[in-house]
């Protein structure tokens, strides 16, 4: 059964690589804000949408406007 | 303040996600071959690429690698650019994971219709093919590193932490568990045997599960769920502590495969409680996608994308729930080597994996292709159709499956098995799997309707490879010193290098220390236990080519209905000389452990030409190529060697007397088969499968005999 010492051996390594992330992400203050993050990836296509403006055609852009007061 | 304008690449996001439809509609096109070719065994065709020993690993591959794989990096190469606001690493890093992952994929496609094949469950791809997904899997783990180190958003987004535990962990797993010595190019032989690796077998296989087709998931889930319903995820804190938790305790539960084998009882408990603690984050995390939704239900009803996600976190919910229960010792007693586990598996593989694919493909296509879905309708009569499949697959499974188990466990008044021929509890439950293969064929419509659905999209949008965006990018200027100079190096470089290095030492250190221990504590504890003669390895690695481990297990339990059915209950000791080991993990036919003496060489030779010669209703497939096929025997001296430096004790010089020794052996059985009125001939591969499965747990006998 020595095999088993060797998977724990992996599985630790695993945990202890994890656990040093664990710091590092609460050190380095990943974690102060709890809330934001979670909002913040619903906007990534607002620069997009402006720039649509210019080119593409009036129903696009209306839907554009209308999104961007929804948000 | 400086804005920073940049591109996203939508390139590598397409491809994979092309990728994943493609390989989704052959991952599900075998399955549904496969489930009709266990109440139809002719369906093979009479062709030994197409029988199910051959088609189940290639199925369980392109399902989870290929379908389920690709499904993962088109939305990780999506949703990390975007978290990150910054475009992938590189473009040539890209390039390479997705052709390199491709190629792999068609390799395996190959190399298992034709055989070549480690035996180990979702790991049976050989080792060059090894070595090549664990080159592509690096790749992809730094592309995605370092795409995180030059984010622009300081916070990295929860979905990113659970695509790098996918990128690490899957590595280790893949590393430790396809350690094997080759023999030739396109075979191999684990360095583990026995009781040793089915644990590290199963440490793998349990993982795979928990870092290929549960975390990547998880991660998409934040990801795509919020972004669809256009709302935040119900707990962000609630997120964290589930990614934390659940990364922490997955890792240890394996051993809940092997409950009630000649895996030593205090691991085998270990496994059953950590696996019961899993059901806390897992739950977290189904309740965490679902309340995401509170308060906007009514977009569930209209939007098709959102329904694919409820019912696949849902879907997640109930497998989580199933997999602790079903480590339980008493539960397992029951379902372990029945319809169950499968049934288990494809609430997690066909709701979750399926369903969160497609509302993701639904959501990014349009997205990518500058353009609304081409039929809201069509996508709804998917998840209809979809969810019927769903059900029409697994409640005939789990009913086949304790129906059987039950049947296996019965005792007539006066202590005798109600159902001692096992083909009688097969017969029961054919009905099921009628209805199980209509299930996956609704499933598989389903798909080609998103096919459908999906090409008439992307017809009518337009693509665009190069997406502009601009981000400020966060403040990098170091904190003032507190701790010194090598704290701040370490924590600036801190993923890469962690993680590159962890790699190399487990790569380096690993592969040499591992098998010279190993070997050392092979020594046999069952004095009768015997090598296999050199004939007898020949018959293994057919029994390996045609993958009859996939219905067939070698492990009696120490129950007394198996006990009766089946004889002496399996030892540890029995396997140190099984490289690799073939315990199996399904009885869709009986144990073949103690089959060994039980039946002629006759009736075996009959059994392979035709299994319903010797048992009429049998759905075992027909094996006429081996009473054709000449036997290889060039491989044997370079086999015996290989299996020597593995620690099995053959005398030295023993290759030059094996080829001899085999002849002898298969003249011998021959001669028998020739008595018996058999047109034998001691050259075919049928001669050296007899000749292992007449050994088969024969080795006990001895000893008994002995004293």
């Amino acid at each position: 059964m020595s095999v088993i010492l060797i998977l724990i051996g992996f599985s630790l390594s695993v945990a202890i690589l994890f656990l040093v992330l664990y710091l590092w992400a609460v050190k380095s203050g990943q974690y102060e804000d709890k809330y934001t993050p979670s909002v913040r990836i619903l906007f990534d296509d607002e620069i997009k949408e402006k720039r649509s403006d210019d080119k593409s055609s009036d129903k696009s852009t209306k839907s554009n406007k209308t999104k961007t007061k929804l948000n | 303040m400086n804005v920073e304008k940049f591109s996203y690449d939508n390139q590598y996001p397409k491809l994979f996600a092309l990728a994943t439809i493609f390989w989704g509609v052959v991952a599900l096109l075998v399955g549904v071959t496969i489930a009709i070719q266990l109440y139809v065994p002719a369906l093979n065709l009479g062709i030994p690429y197409t029988t199910f020993g051959r088609l189940r690993p290639l199925h369980t591959n392109a399902a989870i690698f290929a379908f389920v794989g690709n499904a993962i990096f088109a939305g990780v190469y999506y949703s990390l650019q975007r978290i990150t606001k910054a475009r992938m690493f590189s473009d040539v890093l890209s390039k390479i994971h997705f052709w390199g992952w491709q190629l792999i994929i068609v390799a395996a496609a190959v190399t298992l219709v034709s055989g070549i094949t480690t035996s180990k469950e979702y790991a049976e791809l050989e080792w060059p093919i090894d070595i090549a997904i664990a080159v592509v899997w690096v790749v992809f783990g730094i592309n995605m590193i370092g795409t995180l180190m030059k984010r622009r958003e300081k916070h990295i987004y929860v979905a990113a932490w659970f695509y790098i535990a996918t990128f690490v962990t899957v590595a280790v797993l893949h590393i430790g568990n396809s350690i094997e010595l080759p023999v030739s190019f396109l075979k191999s032989y684990s360095v583990y045997a026995g009781v040793q690796d089915a644990l590290v077998q199963w440490w793998y296989g349990h993982n795979a599960v928990a870092f290929f087709l549960t975390t990547p998931f998880l991660g998409l889930m934040y990801y795509y769920l919020p972004k669809a319903a256009n709302r935040p995820v119900f707990s962000y804190k609630l997120s964290i502590l589930h990614f934390w938790t659940l990364i922490f305790i997955y890792i240890w539960a394996g051993p809940h495969h092997l409950l009630y084998s000649a895996l030593p009882n205090w691991a085998q408990s270990l496994g059953t409680v950590f696996s019961i603690m899993l059901w806390m984050p897992s739950w977290g995390g189904m309740l965490n996608g679902l309340l995401t939704l509170r308060g906007a239900w009514d977009k569930v009803r209209d939007d098709p994308v959102l329904k694919f996600f409820v019912i696949g976190v849902t879907a997640y919910g109930m497998s989580t729930f199933e997999g602790p229960m079903l480590s339980l010792k008493n539960v397992n007693a029951l379902a372990h080597f029945t319809d169950w586990v499968p049934a288990h598996v494809h609430v997690g593989t066909l709701g979750w994996n399926g369903f969160m694919t497609f509302g993701m493909l639904y959501w990014m296509i349009p997205k990518l292709w500058r353009t609304k879905l081409y039929s809201k309708k069509l996508a709804t009569v998917h998840f209809w159709i979809g969810t019927l499949g769903i059900v029409a697959w697994v409640i005939p499974m789990w009913w086949s499956g304790i129906t059987q188990a039950l049947m296996w466990k019965e005792f007539t008044e006066i202590g005798l098995l109600k159902y001692p021929n096992f083909l009688e509890t097969v017969l029961q439950i054919v009905p099921m799997y009628i209805i199980r293969s209509i299930g996956g064929t609704l499933y598989f419509t389903g798909l080609l309707i998103l096919v459908y659905n999906l090409f008439k999209t992307i017809k009518q949008g337009s693509f665009v490879p190069e997406e502009e965006a601009e981000a400020v990018p966060f403040d990098r200027t170091p904190e003032p010193v507190k701790y010194g100079m090598i704290h701040r190096y370490i924590e600036s470089k801190a993923l890469l290098f962690t993680a590159l290095v962890f790699l190399a030492i487990i790569v380096g250190g690993l592969v040499e220390i591992i098998p010279t221990y190993l070997v050392k504590s092979n020594i046999p504890t069952i004095a009768s236990v015997k090598p296999y003669t050199p004939l007898e390895l020949q018959g293994r690695d057919i029994y390996i080519r045609e993958a009859c481990n996939s219905c067939h297990s070698q492990l009696v339990r120490p129950f007394r209905s198996e006990v009766e059915r089946y004889g002496e209950y399996s030892k540890a000791g029995e396997y140190v000389y099984d490289h690799p080991f073939l315990w199996g993990s399904k009885r869709t036919g009986p144990d073949l452990h103690r089959v060994g003496k039980k039946y002629s060489n006759m009736w075996h030779y009959l059994h392979m030409q035709d299994p319903r010669q010797m048992s009429p209703g049998s759905i075992m497939p027909r094996y006429p190529w081996l009473l054709e096929w000449d036997m290889d025997k060039e491989s044997i001296p370079a086999k015996i060697s290989a299996m020597r430096t593995l620690g099995v004790p053959y005398p030295e010089g023993y290759e030059d007397q094996a080829i001899a020794d085999l002849e002898k052996q298969a003249n011998e059985i021959a001669n028998d088969l020739i008595q018996n009125g058999i047109d034998a001939d001691p050259n075919k591969d049928i001669i050296a499968l007899i000749a292992y499965l007449q050994r088969l747990g024969t080795d006990i006998k001895n000893e008994v005999a002995e004293k």
